[in-house]
């Protein structure tokens, strides 16, 4: 079933009209042209998709576009102007975190709803909010470092 | 979706061809005007073009994976014609406009794609400043380019543009042309920020994944539920109800569904009946290692072979012998194959993340029946590929349903298809033997592997196989019997691969492929003697090494990580220990040398990799910080490897097919990565792409022997087979 529905996404509302299935990252995606979130295993298993909803980091590839209601979205496109978000993107640059960089748009809304929700993670609190995230390049080494400069960056704020 | 293009202008101007480009990274909509350039590999406008407005374009047959290589390239180019960074566009990978430099892959793109690069910027250099020196009435060594201006002793400098109208770029490009001295680098050999990070960051970045044409729909492939079923009837109706669907595609075995959105495609694919043969020609997995063994040999590539091996093991008064193995590996990109396809009358425009577009287009003119100029490739960087995995497979999917549907169609796989269908890391055996004589000197080293035939050549692209079409496919595994010579001095040493028929998954090459399998089982084995004489692992190989370049890194890697004075530990189960491993890259470039240390758990066979730490000579550095990242990368990405992936499969197909059943290395399991680069900026500059990767698993395996006293010869080092291990001792 097709049903025009309104979505915020990015502080803007939207109106789209597609199937109720519709995962959220085929919205974004193929929908409105929203490029930067990415399709990886479709399944919740690998974070490339991850999104904010209500700034809790979801998979948005298993998030039928019906299940989101009146949630705030916020993509790798706009999460820039959330304060950890801008800290975080900062840090990935600084830090030349990436490398063929598929998976850094869910790598980098993890890491800002960590920084969001807890302000100065150790290294368990990296492990246990990054896990779901996956880098077949290897770059976790510098995400942790870039996480851990994000939130040094917030302390001296 | 947003859409991206190489907007061209070609002017012709006094003869030379100047290119200028823009590229929008944004969201504008297509508008492509028609272009071409020289290609061949003896020119240098093949290879750059100094534009009117200063902008230097370089036109690179090798492209980025990923790994850095357009800032590395964009960075010896400026600095061999000095201009500023900024100045440089590179275009990569497209037929009509970039030279075939071969296939990226091999650790070659700075080593040889870079070298090239380098000599068509001396050339246009050298004759540049010719150029200006005959204007300003002076020698052209009393001339000196800062920023793309020319300039005189005295008086107003002159760009490298306003030169071009006499002399232009078409020039034979000359092997002899000066190169700058090392001295004189203001770019190579310092960190520069990555070009493409800014966008990726940002989500802004355009990959092939994110391609868009207008009007273009969405596929997806349906494969047989086995390897080798074929499709026997389809139920249109099945998938009647979903909104969107354009069209069913088939041809012989190849089936797909083309749609307007990619959700319909997706959802059709899903959701179309089909009826297949059955079909079980795999082996069993649990009597792989038999089956390979028992494969027919085509013929025995013997890489290395010196002195007497059989009689010197004939003659030894003590002999080793071990089988080490590597399973079945996938490359495992993150973001699974995608290409767009257009047919334009019998004219095919194809958009893919291949690493070897000229390549791919020999091979879809094949499928197609077309001649090559019919067939124009262009690259868009992807999901990192490490290898040739299914890029280029997916731009086969997309002509085909392209064709049907006479529209351009993009096809990303999904999940199950890239583990499922991408080619493999084929399953690798080698058998070691070592003689010693009475004092613990190694006088004989033997090895054979067994591995299948062919090089890097075409890999049969799979929607082709299935469509019963042509695709100049051969068993193509990569360069696999690499590095199974060894790097050390010895008498006797006869290294043999045993070339086989098939193999049971379509092979072709995984980062550092063979070189990774080889090294394991030579690095793991000269350690197995070095404990059974007792001597420390270092010691051991300085011993047997003659090259003074690889000593000194095998020194500056003991201090690196403290070897000689660290001491081991352990806590309850937890042990513990550290190994080391060394090679010269194929005998003949990169010295790299690694120590990883690790703490084994003797209860539940776990192991956790804690620290690895790098030597790496690469001869001349171009940019450190690009370096680290490779290095970093090709240790986390093969402790992957190592402790975690193995294909696994029913005697129909792939059974692993996502990430649950085929693991790999997430944040709490990432090691600490020390390094040591060793610069030499008076060296050419080697690959660094794969090298590393290449010790990794030796390291991993002789530190587990040092933690507690088991050899692992079987890769992925899985918890069951240390205890298997642990029991067995």
């Amino acid at each position: 079933m097709s049903t025009n529905r309104s979505l915020i996404i990015n502080g803007e509302s939207k109106s789209v009209d597609v199937p109720d299935d519709m995962p959220l990252l085929w919205v974004l995606r193929d929908v409105l042209g929203m490029t930067g979130t990415k399709f990886g295993c479709g399944i919740a298993q690998c974070g490339a998709c991850t999104v904010h909803l209500d700034g809790k980091a979801v998979r948005s590839c298993v998030l039928a576009v019906s299940a989101v209601g009146t949630r705030a979205i916020t993509t790798i496109e706009a999460v820039g102007n959330t304060p950890a978000g801008a800290r975080v993107q900062k840090a990935w640059l600084e830090l030349e975190v990436v490398q063929c960089g598929y998976c850094q748009s869910g790598q980098i809304m993890s890491a800002s709803a960590l920084l969001t929700k807890t302000a100065a993670p150790n290294d368990a609190d990296i492990d246990a909010a990054m896990a779901g995230n996956i880098c077949r390049c290897g770059t976790y080494v510098r995400i942790r470092q870039a996480i851990k400069r994000a939130a040094a960056e917030q302390a001296t704020q | 979706m947003a859409a991206v293009f190489n907007r061209r202008t070609a002017l012709q101007l006094s003869g030379a061809l100047i290119v200028s480009f823009a590229i929008p990274l944004g969201r504008g909509r297509a508008a492509t005007q028609p272009g071409k350039t020289p290609v061949d590999l003896g020119s240098v406008e093949s290879f750059l073009a100094i534009n009117p407005d200063g902008n230097v374009t370089v036109f690179s047959g090798k492209v980025d994976l990923g790994t850095g290589v357009r800032t590395a390239l964009s960075q010896m180019v400026a600095d061999e014609l000095d201009v500023n960074m900024s100045k440089v566009v590179l275009i990569q990978g497209d037929t009509d406009l970039t030279p075939d430099q071969g296939v990226t892959f091999g650790s070659l793109s700075i080593q040889n794609g870079g070298a090239q690069l380098r000599q068509a910027a001396a050339t246009a250099r050298r004759a540049l400043l010719i150029e200006a020196g005959r204007r300003f009435n002076v020698p052209p060594e009393n001339l000196r380019i800062e920023d793309g201006m020319v300039h005189p002793p005295q008086g107003e400098p002159v760009a490298l543009a306003a030169l071009m109208d006499r002399k232009g770029l078409s020039l034979k490009l000359d092997k002899t042309a000066p190169l700058k001295a090392p001295k004189d680098f203001k770019l190579v050999g310092k960190s520069q920020p990555r070009l493409d990070i800014p966008d990726k960051v940002t989500g802004q970045f355009t990959y092939m994944q994110d391609f868009a044409l207008p009007g273009m729909y969405h596929g997806r492939v349906i494969r047989p539920p086995a390897l080798g079923a074929t499709l026997l009837s389809i139920d249109e109706a099945s998938i009647a109800d979903i909104p969107g669907i354009v069209k069913i595609v088939r041809q012989e075995n190849f089936l797909g569904v083309v749609a307007k959105t990619e959700w319909a495609a997706i959802k059709g694919s899903r959701r179309l009946a089909a009826t297949w043969s059955e079909w079980n020609g795999l082996p069993s997995r649990v009597e792989l290692w038999e089956y390979v063994r028992r494969t027919k040999i085509v013929k025995d590539d013997v890489t290395s072979n010196t002195g007497d091996s059989a009689n010197a093991l004939g003659r030894a008064t003590q002999r080793l012998a071990a089988t080490y193995d590597f399973a079945i590996h996938t490359h495992g990109s993150i973001g699974p194959s995608c290409a767009v396809a257009q047919f334009d009358g019998d004219h095919l425009t194809c958009w893919s993340a291949s690493q070897a577009t000229h390549n791919l287009r020999r091979q879809l003119a094949a499928m197609f029946s077309l001649q090559d100029d019919q067939v124009h490739c262009l690259y868009i960087d992807g999901s990192g590929c490490y290898g040739r995995n299914g890029h280029e497979d997916a731009a086969a999917d997309a002509a085909l349903l392209a064709r049907a549907v006479n529209a351009p169609v993009r096809v990303q796989w999904m999940r199950a298809d890239e583990h499922g269908w991408d080619p493999k890391g084929p399953p690798t055996l080698l058998d070691m033997r070592a003689g010693l004589d009475s004092t613990g000197k190694i006088t004989a080293w033997e090895s054979e592997l067994f591995i299948p035939n062919g090089a890097a050549g075409f890999v049969a692209l799979v929607g082709a196989d299935h469509a019963g079409l042509n695709s100049l496919g051969t068993l193509s595994p990569g360069g696999v019997i690499q590095d199974l010579a060894i790097p050390y001095a010895i008498d006797n040493v006869k290294t043999t691969a045993h070339r086989l028929e098939s193999t049971p998954f379509r092979p072709a090459w995984i980062r550092s492929p063979g070189r990774m399998q080889n090294s394991f089982a030579n690095e793991s084995f000269f350690d197995e003697i070095a404990a059974h004489v007792k001597m420390d692992p270092l010691d051991a190989r300085l011993r047997y090494l003659q090259d003074e370049r690889g000593k000194a890194l095998l020194e500056r890697l003991a201090a690196l990580s403290a070897w000689r004075t660290w001491g081991k530990s352990s806590h309850g189960a937890k042990h513990m220990g550290r190994g080391l491993a060394y090679t010269k890259y194929e005998l003949v470039r990169t010295y790299v040398g690694v120590v990883c240390e690790v703490e084994v758990n003797r209860d539940s066979g776990e192991i956790a990799v804690k620290r690895v730490f790098v030597a790496h000579d690469c001869g001349q550095i171009i940019n450190p910080d690009g370096l680290r990242n490779q290095i970093e990368g090709n240790v986390v990405q093969t402790v992957s490897r190592v402790l975690k992936e193995e294909i696994l499969f029913s005697q129909s197909k792939v059974t692993s097919v996502d990430w649950a059943s085929y693991p790999i290395l997430r944040f709490p399991e990432v090691p600490e990565v020390v390094m040591d680069l060793i610069d030499r900026p008076d060296q050419v500059p080697w690959g660094a792409g794969e090298p590393t990767a290449a010790m990794v698993p030796a390291a991993i395996g002789n530190a587990v022997f040092d933690a507690i006293g088991v050899r692992l010869r079987s890769v992925p080092f899985t918890p069951a087979k240390v205890m298997a291990a642990i029991k067995k001792s």
